[in-house]
């Protein structure tokens, strides 16, 4: 398989709508036939990080790169960007406001879940220029199954 | 357990699918916190939740719920019952408070995790 390269904008400001683009990357990943886990491993990376983007920076874009061993997601946004990437790692660390946390989000736990559910994640912040988070999650060979 | 048996315990109502409650669940959990959900959700495939906006159903759709209750009466709207219907997930809503039916749910065989390790 060739690898398949995905890109989905990320609308920013409505917090309500937000997530469509990772429900358009879960579709896609299940007609590729993925295995189970990961395709919920990568949609709720995916997810969590789409939350994050409209929370903090006003929306972004998603490019999702799917080849034989491993999908690549790049998320990047032009926000304000994160001064403390360390601190903003620890679960229970979080700088958002009410809104995302009547949704059911804000309490420090979107970067923590998704280097929970990533096999490496790595975190690229320039304050006032925005973020990239660039996750990977490897798919098991029939050999590992 | 069954949706229909479910649905029985909890007096529930449901407001999408109707014709899936032959659909069985191994497991189930309970929360107003989607990041605690997408954080510890293994296999279980039924949302017990007092939170009501369309991130629920999104939440549940990326960890592959079959259905969702809402507990403490409450009612989704439309444009939320409809989100679940796209994603082929059973809705519920039950008059009971989170941790009776959670309670009740668990009285009845229905437990945390698929594996045991509740």
């Amino acid at each position: 398989m060739e690898t398949i390269k995905l890109t989905y904008p990320v609308e920013g400001g409505d917090l309500i709508e937000a997530g469509e683009a990772s429900s358009k990357m879960k579709l896609t990943l299940k007609k590729l036939g993925l295995p189970q886990d990961v395709i919920r491993r990568a949609s709720i990376c995916m997810y969590e990080g789409e939350i994050n983007m409209v929370i903090h920076a006003d929306g972004g874009q998603a490019q999702v790169e799917v080849g034989m061993d491993q999908i690549v997601i790049r998320m990047e946004d032009t926000g304000p960007g994160i001064p403390d990437v360390e601190q903003a790692m620890q679960e229970g660390w979080s700088t958002a406001g009410a809104t995302a946390r009547e949704l059911g989000f804000g309490a420090g736990m979107g970067l923590p879940n998704m280097k929970r559910y990533s096999d490496d994640m790595t975190v690229e912040s320039r304050p006032g220029e925005g973020t990239t988070v660039t996750l990977v999650i490897r798919i098991p060979q029939p050999c590992e199954a | 357990m069954m949706l229909s048996e479910i649905k029985e315990i909890l007096n529930a109502d449901v407001l999408w699918g109707a014709e899936h409650l032959d659909r069985e669940v191994q497991s189930a959990c309970g929360s107003d916190f989607m990041s605690d959900v997408l954080a510890f959700v293994k296999n279980q495939a039924l949302l017990l939740t007092g939170l009501v906006n369309p991130q629920v159903v999104r939440t549940a759709d990326m960890v592959e719920m079959k259905c969702i209750v809402f507990v403490r009466g409450k009612v989704p709207g439309e444009d939320i019952v409809k989100l679940a219907g796209e994603r082929d997930i059973v809705v519920m809503t039950c008059p009971k408070r989170m941790y009776e039916a959670c309670g009740l749910l668990y009285y009845h065989g229905l437990r945390g995790y698929c594996d045991g390790n509740d």
